[in-house]
């Protein structure tokens, strides 16, 4: 109906007037009111009744169907095109492959397929629109002000932000028709479009390894679009529907596995092993692509399409085996992420991990399951998309991703190292979000299977790791430094001020989310729902009181300490952090982290894993057929 | 209050001893003399510690040391030279690289004599050093709680 | 007994038990040295001494978040004494214990940090079994909340060996205790000078010791939850746990921090994740 149209094409639309608009004053301007416009919007379809049905939508259904295989055949002449330019052999044979299913499907199988309802809303739908909308707007406006930055000092690449800015609004639409689509064919199609503006982001640089790694993305994201054409082609030979609905509601005999290999193709999206390299291998895009698509948004299609299909796979072998995937990803990305001391990839890791725990959410599929996975969507987009924007802003002003160099940053950068603290508590601590949402999966899990927990138990472990000393390095006072003037632009820091404040209501308000949002939409599908009980909620309120009185009452605390030196055994030098060495020599106290690269080694852990997956997969995909 | 007297913790610095006054004090924490009844703890820490123990006379690069370490040490502190070299040098008095005892650094409260110092008398040194505590914590109340007492506060720093 | 009485209790009492535990903890270990170590109450003058010593801090706010770690410190115990959820319990703990670890990196001294990241690596090591603990005990008796696992009239020991085992491993490393008291080490010996509480002094240092005995006293709880249904054999459980990690203090040298993680993680995936396959499988 209207909103979804509107949701869908203004955001289209105004990255086409983005595509031709090289001021950068007019570039805000339009910015700004699209997101805006898209804000409310998404906030006002929150309110209404749901599911909603689509009366009024009979018209132009014809049209527009005829208009999607237009652009779909126009993306896979794109991606033939890509692939024998790169040459390719993966990329042009995963395209053929997949041109050849669909287009067999449209034009010999399935030529009228328009007794269908191609849009469905219900609140797992708002609940993904009101992300895109609010924190990917965010993101967008925060764009503004990293790529003028951007510009300036990476002056060997080449200014193209009106493609940019174009990319990153059609992609929001194209966002929006996914979460929104229930014809499963409308759902390819947005799917596709994401993989081609993340191709395209990630190529942005024009670089060797941009292009290696945007082609690495474009791969592996085409091997799930395939997997997705061969879903809808089987559900249609076994029941003659393609839409969503159909498939979440159908008995199990018939969907199960168009419902695994629809699992393939969101985790293929959602950089899960053993697909995961092409997800490190888009840190090298600008960080707000990172945070728009490779954080918050666009993996988070793949973990949607997971849950989705959660009624589907509940109980089953298939279900176990999808979890199993999510557990390993989360555990394996977790031990990785301790190992590597540049920033973006820790935060990559971490993503891939959290994404990982709702895949396992997905996979266990019962109601309690799914509110968990459903929890962690809310919150990991939250805080990982602030920590991305903020490590953005970080680099500008270090000049390296390195955690290393961003020892004391909370006297360098207070607010935004602040910030940055902020959204690390709210990864792994209690009483933040995805501490209440890692809680209620370990809950679901126990319920179900239990064996489960090993992956979240060690897994969390090794996340409690990088983190804290990630946020050590940050307060860090081993040597003294002097706050720079001017922390953020205008355009960052709206964005930043307003994901910190998400960050927290998002918490504070996690019961009205859960029961405004997500508890509808869990007992509509199974009947019954999950939550975290009064006296708990009572519990983390007052413990986010306590937490937060921290940087609250700061300004409190009487500093009647005298200052002294670090003991240094006695041979302090005259310079705050330095010390007398052999001969008299005065040697600068140097603190490092532990990457415990003797224990955990990124490269075995990336191959293990991956093994492992793949192997799990085979026996899904073989499980799912026989 | 008590606690003062019945907790007197020790950092124990070898300034340039032969280590005679050093081993003698050790074997203070031996099943032997056990001085831990006492409360005593060897921390290698100024900043936990409330007695420094010296052995040794003072060289050129145990004057900087000695000094570090009485700095880092919270009030109200004790320094106990033990030993003759830290009373006065003992016999490398006149070398040409000893500057003196201990006393030439840093105040010196109590001297244990001795070459090497027997556990018993440094034992005793220790607990004459308690009582010395104990005054000094009364001089401070006295002289922070007085009117014309200075308030200090430190400088501003970050989360 | 309801659970506000329980939790003033704690709060009133915990510190006084605590202290005493350390007490009895430096004499026996002084009698298993054939010496006659310090008096009982050595703790408590201990305490009352670095309140009485001079505030030093080396960066003006790395005291301030030990008052935060004892704050929560207390309100873990308290949560887990009014009887609530045991996850809720560990995630607390963590919270608390986070706040100890970003003090020390806050000051950015060599012997602060490397105590600091020690003390990660023990928590890394010893939180996948407290929380499989805490999953095991729901396992046996179908409820996260102590309130309801303490009244119960079967003992979750029964079926729980392999991780009441494992748990008790994790004791070693979480009292600070030889071989593992590698992040600090308390009292008679040193590690890295005094590890993470190197730069802490006076009031502070005196803050941290009190949420240790919060913390001690914590911890012998949740021995006791294990025995609960007869509370003569809880009580005297914890106590002989007790003796026993200091019997392995005064046994075991200190072991490298990697045969600390490395020999947690498979204690807790042998016995502790043995034990709770075991029971999915009687299911």
């Amino acid at each position: 109906m209207l909103i979804v149209l509107t949701l869908v094409l203004v955001p289209c639309l105004a990255g086409l007037i983005l595509l031709f608009l090289r001021s950068d004053f007019l570039r805000r301007i339009v910015v700004s009111v699209t997101v805006l416009g898209v804000c409310a919007v998404t906030i006002s379809l929150a309110f209404q009744p749901m599911p909603l049905n689509d009366a009024g939508f009979q018209w132009h259904r014809h049209d527009l169907h005829w208009l999607m295989i237009l652009g779909e055949i126009g993306i896979g002449l794109y991606v033939l095109y890509i692939g024998a330019v790169r040459r390719n052999i993966l990329a042009v044979a995963l395209g053929l492959a997949q041109g050849v299913v669909i287009g067999a499907f449209e034009f010999v199988i399935a030529t009228n397929v328009h007794g269908t309802q191609p849009v469905y809303v219900d609140k797992l739908s708002v609940l993904m629109a009101l992300i895109n909308g609010i924190v990917g707007g965010g993101i967008c406006v925060y764009a503004l002000g990293y790529m003028r930055d951007y510009v300036e000092t990476h002056r060997d690449v080449a200014d193209r932000r009106p493609l940019f800015f174009a990319l990153l609004f059609v992609f929001m639409g194209a966002m929006f028709g996914l979460v929104f689509a229930n014809n499963l064919l409308w759902l390819l199609f947005f799917w596709e479009i994401t993989t081609l503006c993340s191709f395209l982001l990630i190529g942005y640089t024009q670089t060797e390894e941009a292009k290696r790694n945007a082609m690495t993305a474009l791969v592996m994201n085409l091997a799930g679009g395939l997997a997705f054409s061969l879903a809808i082609v089987w559900f249609y030979l076994e029941t003659g529907s393609v839409e969503l609905q159909a498939l979440i509601t159908s008995k199990h005999g018939l969907a199960l596995l168009p419902a695994a290999l629809l699992c393939f193709a969101g985790m293929t999206k959602s950089a899960q092993y053993p697909f995961s390299r092409w997800l490190l291998g888009a840190m090298v895009a600008p960080t707000p692509v990172s945070a728009l698509l490779h954080s918050s948004t666009m993996v988070k299609a793949g973990v949607y399409l997971v849950l989705r299909m959660a009624p589907v796979v509940t109980g089953t072998a298939v279900g176990v085996l999808v979890a199993v995937i999510g557990g390993l990803t989360f555990l394996v990305a977790s031990l990785a992420a301790i190992t590597t001391p540049e920033a973006k990839k820790v935060l990559a890791y971490s993503t891939i991990a959290n994404l990982g725990l709702v895949v396992l959410c997905g996979g266990v599929g019962t109601h309690a399951a799914v509110w968990a996975g459903a929890l962690l969507i809310v919150f990991h987009a939250v805080s990982k998309c602030l920590l991305f924007l903020c490590v953005g802003v970080v680099e500008h002003h270090l000049h390296s991703r390195d955690i290393e160099a961003m020892s004391g940053l909370i006297q360098r950068l207070p607010h935004v190292a602040l910030m940055m603290l902020i959204g690390m508590a709210g990864m792994f601590l209690a009483p933040f979000g995805m501490l209440i949402s890692k809680w209620a999966a370990l809950r679901a899990v126990v319920d179900t299977y239990p064996a489960l927990s090993f992956f979240i138990v060690f897994g969390g472990a090794a996340t409690l790791f990088f983190w804290t000393k990630w946020m050590g390095k940050l307060v860090e006072g081993s040597h003294p430094q002097t706050a720079v003037a001017r922390e953020v632009s205008l355009d960052e820091s709206i964005a930043l001020y307003a994901l910190t404040g998400a960050t927290f209501l998002a918490c504070a308000l996690f019961p009205l989310i859960s029961s405004k949002l997500i508890e509808p939409y869990i007992a509509g599908v199974y009947g019954q729902t999950a939550f975290l009980g009064e006296g708990n909620n009572i519990i983390l309120g007052i413990m986010m009181t306590v937490v937060m009185l921290f940087p609250l009452s700061l300004a409190l605390h009487r500093r009647s300490a005298r200052i002294v030196e670090p003991y240094l055994g006695g041979a302090n030098a005259a310079e705050h952090g330095a010390f007398l060495g052999m001969g008299g020599h005065v040697e600068e106290v140097t603190i490092h982290n532990y990457y415990l690269h003797t224990i955990f080694s990124e490269a075995w852990l990336a191959r293990w894993g991956a093994w492992a997956s793949a192997a799990l997969l085979a026996a899904l995909l073989a499980k799912a057929w026989l | 209050m008590r606690g003062l007297k019945e907790s007197p913790w020790i950092i124990h610095y070898d300034a340039s001893s032969c280590n005679g006054c050093d081993i003698e004090t050790l074997a203070c924490l031996t099943p032997l003399f056990d001085v831990e009844r006492l409360g005593v703890v060897n921390t290698g820490n100024p900043k936990h510690a409330d007695i420094f123990l010296v052995t040794g006379a003072v060289n050129e690069q145990s004057r900087s040391v000695i000094c570090n370490i009485w700095d880092q040490m919270p009030e109200p502190k004790v320094a106990i030279a033990v030993g003759a070299c830290a009373s006065s040098g003992g016999i490398f008095r006149d070398c040409y690289n000893i500057h003196g005892g201990v006393d030439s650094i840093i105040p010196v409260d109590i001297y244990v004599p001795g070459c090497a110092a027997r556990p018993e008398a440094i034992i005793d040194g220790v607990v004459k050093a308690l009582e010395l505590l104990v005054e000094r914590q009364r001089k401070l109340r006295e002289i922070r709680d007085s009117p014309t007492a200075i308030q200090t506060t430190a400088p501003q720093g970050s989360v | 007994m309801n659970a506000w009485m329980r939790v003033v209790l704690y709060i009133v009492a915990a510190p006084l038990i605590g202290g005493l535990l350390g007490g009895w903890d430096r004499r026996i270990s002084a009698r298993m040295q054939s010496r006659r170590g310090p008096p009982i109450m050595q703790p408590f003058y201990d305490v009352l001494k670095l309140l009485q010593k001079e505030n030093l801090a080396v960066q003006p706010l790395q005291n301030y978040y030990i008052v935060f770690y004892l704050a929560l410190m207390i309100f873990t115990g308290a949560l887990f004494f009014g009887g609530s959820d045991l996850l809720l319990v560990v995630f607390a703990l963590t919270t608390a214990a986070i706040f100890f670890a970003l003090a020390a990196y806050k000051v950015g001294s060599p012997y602060s940090f490397i105590g600091a990241e020690r003390e990660l690596i023990q928590m890394m090591a010893y939180e996948p079994m407290i929380i499989l603990t805490a999953i095991g005990m729901y396992m046996a008796t179908k409820t996260f909340y102590v309130h309801e696992i303490a009244g119960r009239s079967d003992m979750p020991a029964l079926a729980l060996p392999g991780v009441f085992l494992g748990f008790v491993y994790m004791l070693t490393i979480k009292f600070r205790k030889s071989p593992f008291d590698l992040s600090s080490s308390h009292h008679a010996h040193q590690e890295l000078v005094r590890g993470i509480t190197t730069e802490f002094s006076g009031r502070t240092l005196a803050m941290i010791e009190i949420a240790h005995w919060y913390e001690t006293v914590f911890l012998m709880g949740w021995v006791y939850l294990f025995f609960a249904a007869s509370p003569a054999l809880g009580i005297a459980m914890a106590l002989l746990v007790y003796g026993f990690v200091i019997l392995v203090d005064n046994v075991f040298a200190r072991l490298k921090w990697q045969t600390a993680l490395a020999s947690a993680w498979l204690v807790t995936a042998t016995l502790g994740f043995g034990n709770i396959l075991i029971l999915s499988a009687w299911r």
